[in-house]
């Protein structure tokens, strides 16, 4: 219970990526001087065009234009994604904005941005260590022994989520009660090391944000494997809390808008990784299929 | 991969353009993502398996969406009802109590000196 209350006072160590679209001075690459032309994520600006369109860029990029401007980085960028559901998701944040910018609802812009820009400057390797080193420290892994109504509640609702992991990946990574927690072998961190050098650099941005809002690398892996839907995923990060707003009252103002918020990250996170590793093909059925058309079904 | 969970599509797409005309307003069939949205389950439709696991993917992919849409936009109301402008310093403290579930005291009878 401290282990989850002291996360629960740690915000995550992405750095809030949200800034001002057309920085006017120049950037250099150096982080902490970058730091500074940052707004806080909560400030706001007033909106400032009318229309957001998308238009393709050199190479089979998408761009996005506020009325005839290309909307830029924080780092001075052109702002590009690599296709066109990113694109029409990044546009729908822009687009639904209002009177003023609301960047802490831009959850897919600020991912792009920071895919973008690399503002900690670090490849693909690191991120993949990062995340490991997370899995020592996985909510999944840290089982309660009092009150025993959370005890059986961690054991119904988790032991599955673990289950379901140990087997798809053929890994061995247990739970534990006590504060240092279980170890893990090191086959599972090769094996789980060598599943995310498949990943592209993007999609590990995306990965490492979820893992940082779940706290947990096992759901985020169950999340991106499609064997959770977000909710049931931030439902299982928030077992204790769930199992306290049940014996205790739901508060609407905390409880409920740390939920939503949640809830927004973790679909955003999950969607940009998706987004960022799919490959369009077109799958062409056999010519018997073609010749004798099924006739039109209704929504199943 | 087992499938845990079952998501009708038709749903899912009803659902995702009930939150783009929530937060669109009424030009929301003009929105780019409309578009996408309905080329999208309009292409991936028709298919004569039972099981297709990239038809369970994009249901996958639609529901995060309809999650996404859904929780920005009641993050972004209970942001303006408890955190925003206006919600703590223009309204009394009675009001402000109440939002927390407390109330001021009340003295049936008065408080003798009124």
């Amino acid at each position: 219970m401290l282990r989850n209350a002291l996360r629960l006072y740690c915000k995550g160590s992405l750095t809030v990526y949200c800034c001002p679209v057309m920085t006017r001075q120049k950037q250099t690459c150096h982080v902490l001087e970058n730091r500074r032309t940052y707004s806080s994520a909560m400030s706001e600006r007033k909106k400032f065009y009318q229309d957001v369109s998308i238009s393709h860029g050199e190479g089979g990029v998408f761009e996005i234009n506020l009325d005839h401007r290309k909307l830029k980085t924080p780092g001075g960028k052109l702002f590009t994604v690599p296709n066109e559901a990113l694109a029409v998701a990044v546009a729908t944040e822009w687009d639904v904005q209002r009177d003023t910018l609301k960047f802490y609802t831009m959850h897919m812009t600020t991912l792009c941005n920071t895919a973008l820009d690399n503002p900690t400057q670090r490849n693909k390797d690191q991120m993949i260590a990062a995340a490991l080193k997370y899995l020592e420290t996985d909510t999944i892994c840290y089982r309660v022994e009092e009150p025993p109504g959370l005890v059986q509640l961690q054991k119904t609702e988790w032991d599955p989520v673990m289950d379901w992991i140990e087997k798809r990946y053929n890994v061995v990574i247990g739970s534990s009660s006590n504060i240092m927690g279980p170890t893990i072998p090191e086959e599972t961190k090769d094996t789980f090391r060598q599943h995310l050098a498949s990943f592209n650099f993007w999609a590990l941005t995306g990965l490492e944000f979820v893992i940082t809002q779940l706290k947990s690398v096992i759901l985020s892996f169950g999340l991106i494997d499609r064997h959770l839907m977000v909710e049931k995923a931030v439902q299982l990060s928030r077992l204790e809390e769930e199992f306290q707003i049940h014996h205790w009252g739901n508060v609407e103002w905390a409880h409920e808008y740390d939920l939503q918020e949640l809830r927004s990250r973790t679909a955003a996170g999950v969607l940009f990784v998706h987004l960022s590793s799919e490959s369009a093909t077109m799958k062409r059925k056999l010519l018997q299929d073609l010749e004798f058309p099924q006739p039109r079904k209704p929504w199943n | 991969m087992s499938v845990s969970f079952t998501v009708a599509p038709l749903r899912a797409c009803r659902d995702i353009l009930k939150e783009l005309r929530a937060v669109k307003g009424p030009g929301y069939q003009r929105s780019p993502a409309y578009r996408y949205v309905m080329d999208q389950f309009r292409h991936n439709r028709i298919t004569s398996e039972k099981l297709c696991r990239s038809q369970q993917d994009l249901l996958h992919r639609a529901s995060s969406y309809l999650c996404l849409l859904q929780s920005t936009r009641l993050h972004l109301s209970l942001h303006a009802e408890y955190h925003g402008e206006g919600s703590t310093r223009e309204k009394g403290l009675g009001d402000v109590a109440r939002m927390v579930g407390l109330a001021l005291p009340t003295q049936p009878g008065g408080k003798g000196w009124e």
